[in-house]
């Protein structure tokens, strides 16, 4: 029998403002516990939120770049429910009018192009966080991160297989990354996901019974979380028995998805608009200025890389695919005239470098002023491309300063003609025979002598200079 | 020279004169709390505070508006430094690190905060008696509840002892004490306070006001407690003007509407007879009188006893033992730490009322109970639109008699409930309203009710300074004599 997966996505985005979504307390990460936190953060008595427009801004970017609909009025309501790091026993979240409403986002997979739906974002604030393990038989909870504002993009359920939805996920990390609104980092928990899936057979019209495995961070558990719970579901559905309706956990070390809580133990979370905060509006002058100042995209800064720079178009496909990679475009490009030289470090050494460590440019140790630097001095002859190679594998270990290891192992290009002329004389002059067997015909000798004058210049010496030498002094 | 039932008017002439010193004033104010300490009004008193900042005050030469005229603050609001228990054993220890934007409007101005004063448990309740700190008792009697929730504040200014103090009004909680306790008291706009620091019962109704002897010592009041905060999305940001400037107006030729749905014949007769005397009293100024139809506020009681108990289910969760307030001894695991925590740190009205908001808006119910109670509020705040189109103000009494005794309501919350029967429509319909003393029942004082239009509350003020000017039933004290 063939079974067909349905899958839907929700996915956390952490908005990067300065301040929560309802006061002014930091959001920056990696504070001492409880000290990102202020009256309003704690859920003290008689506090009130104030919504964060900027928020709004962000949250509309993202409604803007999924040809959205945007809801210009917007409101708050309440989920209620009793957890430790969730101070006020409620979530203020977005239920009834969310501020983005239906839009969709193209993704590729394996070269081949799909439309997912997105039924709807919304802002929300985040929960503390409970630790657990710091504390002898007692629960610590740290609410620094309470109150952070969250856009929460619900997808529709038309995502097929854990290729589909790492390729979803990629494609809104991507976007979200480009619009400026979150900093994708997904080890410090700046984009999370729940994922709803189910299965039925190919042939039936109605959906299968849901299971949704909460918090994954990273596409390497999405991908896991998925094809175990596929698995798990076939097998329980081929046994004869019935998936229930429930909420699991994904265990990485495990690499299995278990129960968390079935639906009859699932709240109530009794949602009711939120009596302390009126409906936000947005301007119709805030809107515009919002949408005549959207980021580039990247599939407008695809098309300009191909009509302006002259890339071809699987170059101009891989640069654009990170905002981190486009920008190291952009920078190199601003030190040198040489395009296509950029283009094919990028898409050449860079890329295989990170293929070979399997990362994401973001993770790397080459910053984008660090890979100018190298680029700028290949255009300005200052090192050899053989020797920028030799460089960037440094960098790319060390993160080290591309100037300062030029400087420091004397790296710097021969360029005085003079000099190359002498050392490629003292080579002629100790291969005799292998001139007399150069001039008797055989030409393949010549790269015998640009390879000594290479060896004895440690790489320094520009090659086309040394060619032009050799080919004077063994042709006279 | 003894300053017990003294206005602030009189207390800032004294004070300006130098009849009485700051700290004199201060001294005798606790000597009179002391001497009155069977009322229970208050929870905590704020004496060594209160006695540093009149000395401080004494060596200023020129004070604000109100420097040095000591105010009562209902314990609903935060009060930096200051415990702050909202009734509840759930708080008895609790002490904010913040003041309520309204307690820091009047300090500036220069109050001096002497204490903060019994309530019902969170404001739920119209006697008073659903406090953990014990029954309030009204100076008019032994016995006699002050009314709720802010019964403590109600009784202390009744008894003299303050001339001013605060209150909050969620369903009648300023208005219904107000009336019981011979005082008068307003519940402005919704908005015009900002709620920022009050601890919050039902957020869409709860409403801060001023509780004095005088309508003039409200306007005085109210002058220092509005502002537009920003801290409040709610508050409004409207032009607040002089409450005092027009209350000495003449009413002639104004309107006042009479609910026709407002039956009396159920009431008791000499509360009918007060209330006839008062429309008597007001043709006199040059009122007019005009019967006004609100079809629909035959349903404010179980609209409000829909709306108020969800917010608060939800405004209520907060106090789960994990971060502040009480915590139940040795928890076994979270769950016994949510149940005992909240099951010994609320009384049981706070719990009965918890549980009626989780039921209205739990799954399945909240389409028939509270989205069709939030459709009903705006049909009543539409038959008020209609009414002040031609009338000025409304007119009934505050309540359906005068002060009963503790207990006499016996266990049904419905009887309890039905207390705020007059008082309930205004605040589901987010308008101003007073409570002015207007006659006697059994030597048990009563109240005149007045609602306003929206942001009219000088107009109300003015209403109720000019019978104030022409009666004294606002000067009578309960030992019988007049101020």
């Amino acid at each position: 029998m063939s079974w067909e997966t349905v899958i839907g996505l929700e996915i956390h985005v952490q908005l990067s403002t300065n301040s929560k979504l309802f006061s002014g307390g930091s959001t920056g990460f990696g504070a001492e516990p409880n000290t990102h936190v202020d009256l309003i953060d704690m859920g003290l008595p008689g506090v009130l939120p104030v919504a964060n427009r900027e928020a709004f801004y962000k949250a509309i970017r993202f409604g803007l770049a999924t040809n959205a609909e945007i809801n210009q009025t917007s409101s708050f309501d309440r989920k209620n429910y009793f957890y430790p790091d969730l101070p006020k026993g409620y979530q203020i979240t977005q239920m009834a009018m969310p501020i983005v409403g239906k839009g969709s986002i193209k993704i590729d997979v394996d070269g081949s192009e799909k439309v997912i739906n997105i039924t709807r974002a919304h802002l929300e604030e985040d929960a503390g966080k409970s630790i657990h393990d710091l504390f002898d038989g007692e629960t610590g909870v740290d609410l620094n991160r309470a109150g952070t504002p969250l856009l929460e993009i619900v997808s529709e359920p038309e995502i097929s297989n854990a290729k589909e939805a790492v390729a979803y996920f990629k494609a809104v990390r991507q976007l979200v990354t480009f619009l400026d609104i979150c900093d994708g980092n997904m080890a410090q928990g700046s984009m999370r996901c729940d994922v709803n899936v189910s299965i039925k057979k190919e042939a039936d019209e109605e959906l299968g019974t849901r299971a949704e495995i909460k918090n994954i961070n990273s596409f390497k558990f999405i991908e896991r979380a998925i094809n175990f719970e596929i698995e798990r579901q076939i097998r329980i559905i081929e046994s004869g028995e019935s998936v229930v309706q429930e909420t699991r956990l994904y265990d990485s070390v495990k690499n299995e998805t278990r129960s968390m809580r079935s639906k009859e133990e699932a709240n109530d979370y009794r949602y009711f608009p939120c009596p302390d905060l009126l409906p936000v509006v947005i301007s119709d002058d805030e809107f515009n200025d919002i949408k005549n100042n959207l980021p580039e995209l990247p599939d407008e800064k695809e098309k300009r890389y191909i009509s302006e720079a002259n890339l071809e178009e699987a170059e101009a496909k891989i640069i654009s695919s990170s905002k981190t990679m486009a920008n190291m475009f952009e920078e190199a490009c601003s030190k040198t005239n040489d395009s296509k030289l950029v283009a094919n470090w990028l898409v050449g050494d860079v890329s295989a470098l990170l293929n070979s460590d399997n990362i994401d440019i973001e993770e790397s140790k080459l910053s984008s002023n660090n890979f100018a630097i190298l680029i700028e001095r290949i255009s300005d002859k200052t090192i050899s491309g053989k020797i920028a190679k030799s460089i960037l594998e440094e960098v790319w270990e060390s993160g080290d300063d591309v100037d300062n290891i030029i400087k420091d192992k004397g790296l710097v290009q021969i360029q005085d003609e003079s000099i190359l002329e002498e050392i490629a004389q003292k080579i002629i002059n100790n291969n005799l025979s292998q001139v007399e067997a150069y001039k008797g015909g055989k030409d393949k000798l010549f790269g015998f002598f640009v390879g000594q004058v290479m060896k004895e210049t440690q790489g320094k010496a520009n090659p086309k200079s040394v060619n032009d030498i050799l080919k004077n002094l063994l042709n006279s | 020279m003894s300053i017990q039932y003294k206005s602030i008017k009189n207390l800032t002439s004294m004070l300006q004169n130098k009849e009485i010193s700051h700290k004199e004033l201060i001294n005798e104010t606790f000597t009179l709390i002391e001497s009155k300490m069977d009322l229970n009004a208050f929870i905590t008193l704020n004496k060594d505070a209160a006695i540093e900042k009149a000395t401080l005050l004494d060596s200023k030469k020129n004070g604000s508006s109100l420097a040095g005229i000591p105010i009562a603050q209902k314990d609903l609001f935060c009060t930096k430094d200051l415990r702050t228990t909202c009734g509840s054993n759930m708080l008895s220890s609790f002490i904010p690190p913040y003041s309520a934007t309204v307690i820091s409007n009047l300090e500036n101005a220069g109050c001096i905060s002497v204490g903060k004063t019994n309530m019902d448990e969170f404001a739920m309740g119209s006697s008073n008696e659903t406090s953990f700190y014990g029954n309030v008792e009204n100076p008019w009697g032994k016995n006699l509840v002050p009314g709720g929730s802010s019964g403590g504040s109600a009784s202390a200014v009744s008894s003299g002892i303050v001339p001013a103090a605060t209150g909050t009004d969620t369903g009648g909680s300023i208005r219904q004490p107000a009336s019981l306790c011979g005082i008068t008291g307003l519940k402005p706009t919704y908005g015009r306070i900002s709620r920022w620091g009050m601890i919050a019962f039902a957020s869409s109704l709860d409403q801060a006001g001023p509780m004095a002897r005088t309508a003039e010592d409200c306007a005085i009041l109210l002058n220092e407690m509005c502002s537009h905060d920003n801290k409040d999305t709610t508050s409004l940001n409207e032009h607040i003007p002089d409450f005092t400037k027009d209350i000495d107006q003449p009413i002639k030729g104004m309107k006042i509407g009479i609910v026709k749905e407002f039956d009396l014949s159920k009431l008791d007769s000499e509360v009918v007879k007060v209330f006839e005397e008062s429309k008597k009293h007001y043709e006199s100024l040059g009122a007019e009188f005009i019967e006004i139809s609100l079809p629909n506020i035959s349903l404010s009681v179980p609209t409000y006893y829909v709306v108020a108990p969800a917010e608060c289910s939800s405004n209520l969760s907060r106090f789960d033992g994990v971060k502040f307030g009480k915590r139940c001894d040795d928890p076994k695991n979270l769950e016994d730490l949510y149940i005992r925590t909240r099951s010994e740190g609320f009384g049981d009205e706070v719990k009965r009322r918890i549980l009626i908001g989780s039921y209205v808006l739990s799954a399945g119910f909240y389409d028939a109970y509270y989205k069709k109670a939030q459709q009903v509020r705006r049909l009543i705040k539409n038959d008020f639109d209609e009414a002040f189109l031609k009338v000025d103000v409304l007119m009934s009494p505050t309540t359906r008699g005068p002060a009963f005794e503790a207990g006499s309501k016996g266990s049904d919350p419905i009887q309890m409930y039905l207390e705020d029967l007059f008082t309930i429509p205004a605040n589901l319909a987010g308008l101003p309203a007073l409570s002015i003393p207007n006659g006697f029942v059994d030597n048990k004082p009563i109240g005149l009710q007045l609602i306003g239009n929206f942001l009219e509350e000088s107009k109300l003020l003015q209403f109720a300074h000019n019978f104030q000017k022409t009666t004294d039933f606002h000067l009578k004290t309960p030992s019988g004599e007049n101020i």
